[in-house]
């Protein structure tokens, strides 16, 4: 790319950057949005696992087997084989024996 | 031993305090009620940024902190994790929370974290290395902590010492105070057969600089025996009130937290538990 | 009889294991069961940990699964620091190596993209420059000038559809993934982190303004990447998204 090419291109990425920008009305830092819960639970999920100092009356699950019954959202989620033929399954493997720990 | 000349002269209010969760943020704001401080464990404020430490820096001008640290393994049998503590010292250092605690307890052996408080027997070898932890903790952190009994399931068959002489002892070697869990006291008691009220009569009440109080659940054990289990889930038990209400009694009113991590309920709940740990310390003052 | 913590250790995270001897329930009888309250605390605290972390491998494979997954997990790849923010560094590759999931090739990089979120979101503030200041810069001091991106900013790079899937397990209405390879910019223009569909050539841009190239070859390596690099839609993005934290030098 020359040197005028790139100053034009740019120019022009500015000029639409600039826009999109103004094109949102500016968002008030209050204090909800800066140091406020975050809305529809997001916040929970990015800020990952804190720590506690209680223990747990729930149970452990080392004994439960994976299953084909409960298999979430992947089962609907269907994505062909890559053109190298590399297996892109969407679904889970069934697996009959005890699972590695 | 820590030098008495370091030890901060603000303290917290004799008054309650809850265990901060974010999802009350807007309400301990605009709606306290009686709760005068917050507790924040520490490891959740260890980030970089972000909405952790601007909610933290945003309270902080409001509220007096304690900051309780539940990962630094003071009872391992290994060297406590340098990184680890200055992590610590960094946080006590801006932060400047008017307390500062940890647990007797252990989670952290060769290199892997357990994210539990386990137990350790009391015995002259396990207070010695106690003890030495505790002084590299103050003096790395350069300020006197608070150590917290914890809550047992089991006994040590090895143990020699009982639990308030060694906590009572750790004190004396190293200057540091005490943290009083008056539930983990009472399902440590149930748990063992041993007596509560005992306990707190051979706990050193001049040495406690915080009150902690939590929900507890009902669990047996292989023989039917009752083993309660210290999840910190559901209001504080009745029970637990009453032996928190004999505490204040002989110790005067004391910085009272309400501890609940699972199952968080809405603030009002919280806040209420709060009033009830209020009238408590408000009784003891009439 | 002296129980070290190196034993208490192994029978915590092996059910199968002996509870250590020496340990009583206080009044003279073997502690039994009561041990395995630790036992249950360490697995289900860090499973926990991981549920909380992972919410959309968690609802990809089912929630019944991501616990026999987690506690295969948490047994392999403890955690090895008391900061629980940073549990889970090793499940993509766990993912990949774990015999019910290997074959889901996707799995990796989905929990890439979420420990991507997870970083932004405790990374450290920086405050963004004006929009403005891009404008009042000449294009060629522009093309010359080196950009300083926000510290929360992460990108995921896969042959995989992941922002796709991504969104379809967390909109509610979003439309069915298609086979595609999906580049995706994380970034918090406040205090959540936002994840972004790139463009071709994006990741290349970023990349290179990332290792300090000026803007202008910033530009050439995402043009040489991609034939269709499209300088505006980045820009707007890196914009909106308040990553750009410095200009100039």
């Amino acid at each position: 790319m020359s040197k005028t090419t790139k100053t034009l291109a740019a120019a022009g990425a500015v000029a639409t950057a600039l826009a999109a920008s103004l094109a949102v009305p500016a968002q008030a830092q209050t204090k909800e949005k800066c140091y406020g819960v975050s809305l529809a639970g997001q916040n929970d999920c990015a800020a990952g696992p804190g720590t506690t100092c209680s223990g747990t009356s729930t149970v452990d699950y080392q004994g439960n087997a994976w299953t084909l019954v409960d298999t979430g959202t992947c089962t609907e989620i269907e994505l062909p084989a890559m053109a190298d033929g590399t297996p892109r399954m969407g679904s889970l493997e069934p697996i009959e024996r005890d699972l590695p720990s | 031993m820590l030098d008495a000349t370091t030890h901060r002269s603000s303290r917290l209010p004799d008054a309650p305090g809850v265990g901060y969760k974010p999802q009350h943020f807007t309400e301990i704001v605009d709606d306290a009620g009686p709760v005068a401080w917050l507790e924040i464990h520490a490891e959740n404020y260890m980030g970089d940024g972000g909405r952790p430490i601007a909610q933290l820096r945003h309270l902080a001008e409001r509220f007096a902190f304690s900051v309780h640290g539940v990962g630094l393994s003071i009872g391992g049998e290994g060297p406590l994790d340098s990184e680890h503590l200055a992590r610590l010292k960094h946080l006590v250092g801006w932060l400047d929370p008017a307390s500062f605690s940890e647990h007797l307890a252990w989670s952290t052996h060769d290199s892997a974290f357990l994210n539990d408080l386990l137990p350790l027997p009391y015995t002259e070898a396990t207070l010695a290395r106690v003890a030495e932890h505790v002084d590299e903790v103050q003096n790395v952190v350069g300020r006197r902590m608070l150590l917290e009994n914890p809550s047992s399931y089991l006994a040590f068959e090895e143990s020699t010492l009982t639990e308030t002489d060694f906590l009572r002892e750790v004190a004396r070697r190293t200057g540091c105070g005490l943290l009083l869990d008056v539930n983990n006291v009472f399902v440590s008691a149930t748990n063992l057969g041993t007596d509560p009220i005992s306990y707190i009569d051979a706990f050193p009440v001049e040495l406690v600089g915080e009150i902690h109080l939590g929900g507890h659940d009902d669990d047996e054990d292989d023989h039917g025996a009752p083993l309660l289990i210290d999840n910190h889930g559901r209001e504080v038990a009745d029970p637990v009130w009453s032996l928190f209400d004999y505490t204040i009694r002989k110790s005067g009113p004391k910085p009272s937290l309400i501890e609940w991590d699972n199952d968080v309920p809405e603030w009002p709940v919280l806040k209420a538990e709060a009033c009830r740990a209020a009238k408590v310390l408000e009784a003891a003052t009439a | 009889m002296r129980v070290n913590q190196t034993s208490f250790r192994h029978a915590l995270l092996d059910p199968e294991a002996a509870r250590p001897d020496g340990l009583s329930d206080g009044m003279g009888r073997p502690a039994g069961r009561r041990f395995d309250v630790y036992r249950n605390n360490v697995s289900v605290s860090l499973t926990e940990a991981l549920e909380v972390g992972f919410p959309v491998i968690r609802k990809l494979v089912g929630h019944d699964n991501f616990k026999v997954l987690a506690a295969a997990y948490l047994r392999r790849h403890p955690p090895h620091s008391p900061l629980m923010m940073h549990f889970g560094a090793e499940l993509p590759s766990f993912l990949a190596d774990f015999e019910p999931t290997r074959q889901t090739g996707y799995l990796p990089d989905i929990a890439r993209l979420e420990l991507a979120i997870r970083e932004s979101y405790h990374a450290a503030d920086a405050d963004p420059i004006n929009p403005a200041e891009l404008e009042a810069l000449p294009p060629e001091a522009l093309i010359g000038s080196r950009v300083q991106l926000a510290p929360a900013l992460r990108q995921v790079r896969s042959p995989w559809p992941i922002f796709s899937i991504w969104r379809f397990n967390v909109e509610e209405g979003a439309k069915s993934p298609e086979m595609a390879a999906e580049d995706v910019l994380i970034a918090r223009p406040d205090m959540d982190p936002v994840p972004g569909l790139l463009p071709s050539g994006g990741a290349e841009f970023i990349n290179a303004l990332l290792t300090g190239a000026t803007f202008g070859d910033a530009m050439d390596k995402a043009s040489e990447a991609s034939w269709d690099f499209d300088l505006p839609v980045v820009l707007t993005l890196l914009v909106e998204m308040k990553t750009i934290v410095e200009i100039g030098g």
